[in-house]
């Protein structure tokens, strides 16, 4: 590997940042501002690089680094990366930046405000790139702090309420999970995720576990991951923690840390437990519907712009869960449909990534110009105010909807077209859930840029050039995977079609 | 290793000293007790330098003592207590530099606070049962003038309850032991020979013996429904008190049960297990759930701390290899973030706000006024939690796999401890320290006098620690797991594989 250590590197340069920061208090609030975007920025190049040197045509891991770190424990610094992991570090490093953008004209404790920013993107590539439970979950729920400050010390009047409760939500399922790994350690001896999907494939593991634990292991990890989605019926600390969240960590939260779950999922759970998911895929599938058609539905009643964000959130991270979960109730199933269905999963976490942080950047946007206000109903007709916010504003409420020629369609279909071909019914349902999406997001577009113009929406300035640089890269990226998706699935292929061929 | 014995000699000494540097100045007896922690602290860790690991008691001092009755001094350690000397040395240095505004009747103080310390050294020291038992008392008699002298709240309650505690279980261990000597024709104290002995002692008459002994050793280490004695004297201490009170002195009863209980009696153990362990259990539960709903700043901490040792006794009630060290490693781990947690709140917090009520100290911007000890709090705080990164996380973990070889329904209950444990460290870190963050308020609040040198020293000593054994807990693990391959210890340890 040329001898750099590049997946160290991606973790620890934000670290590195933070630390710097933190060394440096007669730093004035602009250079903090400018260094902590800087030392944000090295993900983005370092992910690009690691895109040059990873080789599109292999499904497993590569640049892997592996040391042994504690041998009493069979524990050993793994990282590794494979198409899946390279989606969510390229994502990790577009949305960073683009919340430090977001929070540029923050004047309160600016130096801390980058700290935490930056500590909370190290730990979320660190979820991304670690192979051993051990570090991962190090990184899991380091993760969650920085999240726990930003929200508290930055956020709404219900932010102390919104943060301990997303906190302790967390570290709920945290705590099943880490028994859940506390067993299959005890009983399988290692902790790294390629050697207990390695034991689980050859059979030892159910038979080591026993017949009755297993399933409690599974419940335990599955819990844990559960909340972190999050899954319908755990998604209640969501709206409250990104709503009352400062606007720059909304976009963090949903755009990154809402994938570790999914990640989770799709790293953990599946390969270890499939056939423990697939025992309960049914119930699985109606919570997953649950989140889709009930999450939409709750957006629709929302007044609050961003609790109305985050009720989408909550229904297109369904999405993904539905399509693994039709993947697993139907093995084995057709390869083709299966493919479709995961690859789907994964271009949404990408797609979401991407539209829902831009949404909660708009929807700041809209909060600054109107004095904090960011009811539904108080705007209106902001388009001949703000026509270029509108634009721009508008292609990221389509790609969230799913419009055919932007990137959120692509995911999504690819969805639809899997979970036809394996569970019909499920797909039907789900069509529900897309109706009521449209909906929302259309009465978000009319209601806000459109009908008579509302009191004070007069005045409103348009968006700054900061605040374009913020979006833009967001927008023009919606615009280029809707029209190339292979540009992202190319660099998944080879993962998922190993994942459909290796369904029993 | 051979200079361990000295610990305890070199300490004892600077007790002295310090009592005698007292008299001409507060200063004087200061810079003697932090000499002599260091001390005694470079001492442990030169040891634990040049250590060899190995599975039996290394002798470093044998010579008889009081031979007719068998009994010798007994000087020897292993892996365990090497752990537990080193975390002593460090929480004694660390006390004493939070104990450095000391003003009333310093000399004395710092003699007490080293005697107690030389007993502490003298215990993980023993290897005869007698000699243990000597060095327990010495460790707790100081105690109680440390509380009833230099205390706060309720400092005579609190004083006499944690004493009558202590003394009562060190009555029932020397029961215990007295018995064991006398059923079994013993011939020595000698933690071997006793051993031996029991062998002919009646299985019935064993469950009780052992009963005795574990149930004296383990209302030191805080065991549900015994636990009482621990909040009200840890609030009442003073800060250096406190800190050892909960970071090494909890030990001690945790390190008793291990040491002399379980090899003694085998077989008792075996009859008593899920006993102790669903004591060990409704003792994480309880005492999370009670500091839960505490007003007083310093009463959560002292539940989380029993709430921490449960975690202790179920590691040594799950009995095997994994879980014991996990234990172990969990003594060293809540020493350290023990004595952080108190000295945020007794020595950073309240001696400057002159409140421990959350309902106050929520209405002032702690997180503006005193921006380290907030920080120092915060990162204790995840230590506390059982976040991966600091050292409770090997800990727990390792006791949570091993109770889970043992039983998994223990595993399952105990880490719905680490759930609770999360919520009232969130709680009270919130109510203490952001409570407000009103700009205004943090313009207008009195300003509070700044963190001295010493404290921020004796701060990033334990910070540095926990963070130290968290990344690299394979180190004290590499000690540990030996000892508990000792013949005596093995006996216990069945069914346990690493």
């Amino acid at each position: 590997m040329n001898g750099l250590p590049l997946l160290s590197l991606l973790i620890f340069l934000p670290w590195a940042g933070a630390l710097a920061l933190a060394g440096l208090p007669r730093l004035s609030v602009k250079a903090s501002r400018v260094l902590a975007l800087l030392f944000s920025l090295t993900t983005l190049a370092l992910g690009l690089v690691a895109t040059g040197r990873f080789d599109p045509h292999a499904a497993g891991l590569q640049l892997v680094e592996q040391h042994a770190w504690i041998p009493s424990l069979n524990v050993s610094y793994h990282l590794g990366l494979d198409g899946m992991s390279l989606l969510l570090v390229l994502l990790t490093g577009l949305v960073s930046p683009a919340a430090l953008l977001a929070s540029w004209h923050e004047e309160r404790d600016v130096r801390l405000l980058g700290i935490l920013f930056l500590l909370l993107q190290g730990a979320a590539l660190g979820v991304f790139l670690a192979l051993d439970f051990f570090h991962w979950f190090v990184f899991w729920e380091l993760s969650l702090v920085p999240a726990f400050f930003l929200i508290k010390l930055w956020g709404g009047p219900g932010a102390a309420r919104a943060a301990y409760q997303f906190v302790i939500y967390t570290i709920g399922g945290s705590a099943f999970m880490l028994a859940g790994f506390a067993a299959l350690y005890a009983t399988a001896g290692t902790l790294d995720f390629t050697q207990l999907a390695a034991l689980r494939a050859n059979g030892t593991l159910a038979l080591q576990l026993g017949g009755v634990w297993s399933p409690m292991v599974f419940a335990g990890i599955f819990f844990g991951l559960a909340v972190k989605v999050p899954l319908y019926p755990f998604h209640t600390w969501l709206p409250p923690a990104y709503a009352e969240a400062p606007t720059g960590a909304s976009m963090f939260l949903t755009g990154v840390m809402s994938k570790m779950g999914v990640y989770g999922f799709l790293r953990i759970l599946w390969p270890l437990f499939p056939q423990e998911l697939h025992a309960i895929a049914t119930p699985l599938l109606w919570l997953a519907l649950g989140g889709v058609v009930l999450g939409a539905f709750a957006a629709m009643r929302q007044t609050d712009l961003k609790r109305m964000i985050a009720y989408s959130s909550v229904n297109h991270l369904s999405y993904c869960l539905l399509a693994l979960f039709a993947v697993v109730a139907a093995t084995p199933a057709a390869p083709a449909a299966a493919a479709a269905a995961l690859s789907g999963a994964l271009l949404q976490v990408f797609n979401h990534g991407l539209s829902a942080s831009a949404l909660f950047f708009c929807v700041g946007v809209l909060e600054t110009r109107h004095g904090g206000r960011r009811g539904l109903a108080d705007f209106g007709g902001v388009r001949t105010a703000m026509p270029v916010f509108a634009g721009l504003c508008g292609i990221a409420l389509f790609s969230s909807l799913g419009l055919p020629g932007l990137n959120g369609f692509v995911g999504e279909f690819l969805i639809f077209r899997g979970v036809f071909g394996l569970v019909p019914w499920a797909a039907a349902v789900a069509t529900l859930g897309l109706l009521a999406t449209a909906l929302f997001l259309l009465m978000f577009w009319q209601r806000v840029f459109h009908g008579p113009t509302g009191a004070g929406v007069d005045g409103f300035r348009d968006v700054s050039p900061l605040e374009i640089a913020t979006l833009l890269p967001a927008v023009v990226l919606m615009f280029a995977l809707g029209v190339m998706p292979q540009l992202l699935a190319g660099l998944i292929n080879p993962l998922v079609t190993a994942w459909a061929g290796s369904l029993p | 290793m051979n200079a361990l014995p000295f610990a305890i000699y070199v300490t004892f000494a600077g007790a002295l000293l310090a009592l005698i540097a007292g008299r001409r100045s507060a200063a004087a007896a200061r810079v003697v007790a932090l000499v002599t922690a260091v001390a005694g602290w470079a001492i442990t860790l030169g040891a634990a330098w040049n250590f060899q690991p190995a599975a039996h008691l290394q002798t470093l001092v044998d010579v008889p003592w009081i031979p007719e009755l068998g009994i010798r001094y007994h000087l020897a350690a292993d892996g365990i207590s090497l752990t537990l000397l080193v975390l002593t040395g460090l929480a004694a240095t660390a006390g004493i530099l939070f104990s450095w505004n000391i003003e009333e009747r310093t000399g004395e103080f710092f003699a007490f606070y080293l005697t107690l310390i030389g007993g502490v050294y003298g215990v993980f020291l023993s290897a005869d049962a007698f000699q243990f038992f000597v060095f327990y008392e010495i460790a707790i008699v100081p105690k109680y003038f440390l509380i009833a002298i230099w205390g706060s709240t309720r400092r005579e309650y609190g004083a006499m309850k944690l004493v009558l505690y202590s003394f009562a279980g060190s009555a029932l261990v020397l029961a215990g032991l007295l018995w064991t000597y006398v059923a079994g024709g013993a011939h020595s104290f000698a933690l071997d020979d006793l051993a031996q002995a029991t062998v002919v002692i009646p299985h019935a008459q064993q469950l009780v013996i052992f009963a005795l002994i574990f149930v004296g050793f383990a209302t030191l280490a805080g065991i549900f429904p015994l636990h009482t004695w621990a909040p009200t004297g840890h609030v009442a201490a003073p800060t250096g008190a406190s800190m050892l009170l909960a970071g090494v002195v909890m030990k001690l009863g945790a390190y008793g049960c291990l040491r002399v209980a379980l090899p003694l009696f085998p077989a008792a153990f075996a009859f008593w297990q899920p006993t102790i362990a669903w004591l060990a259990i409704a003792g994480i539960l309880y005492a999370g759930t009670v500091a839960l709903v505490q007003q007083d700043f310093k009463f959560v901490i002292a539940y989380s701390s029993v709430s921490h040792m449960g975690f202790v006794l179920l590691g040594l009630a799950a009995a095997n290899l994994r879980s014991v060290s996990g234990a172990v490693l969990q003594m060293f781990s809540h020493g350290v973030i023990a004595g952080l947690l108190f000295a945020v709140v007794g020595r950073m917090v309240y001696e400057r706000t002159h409140t421990r009520q959350l309902a106050d100290l929520r209405a002032l911007p702690l997180f503006r006024l005193l921006p380290f000890a907030a920080v120092t709090f915060v990162l204790a705080s995840l230590a506390s939690m059982g976040l991966p990164g600091f050292s409770g996380f090997p800990a727990e973990l390792s006791i949570l796999i091993g109770a889970w070889q043992s039983s998994p329904v223990w595993a399952l209950a105990a880490a719905l401890g680490v759930l609770v444990a999360a919520a009232f460290t969130l709680r009270v870190l919130q109510l203490a320290f952001f409570g407000q963050v009103s700009r205004d308020s943090a313009a207008t609040a009195h300003p509070l006098p700044p963190i001295t040198l010493a404290e921020k020293s004796g701060a990033t000593l334990l910070l540095a620690a926990t963070v130290f054994v968290g990344l690299r807990p394979d180190i004290l693990l590499g000690w540990i797991e030996p000892a508990l391959h000792s013949p005596l210890l093995a006996a216990v340890l069945k069914g346990g594989t690493p």
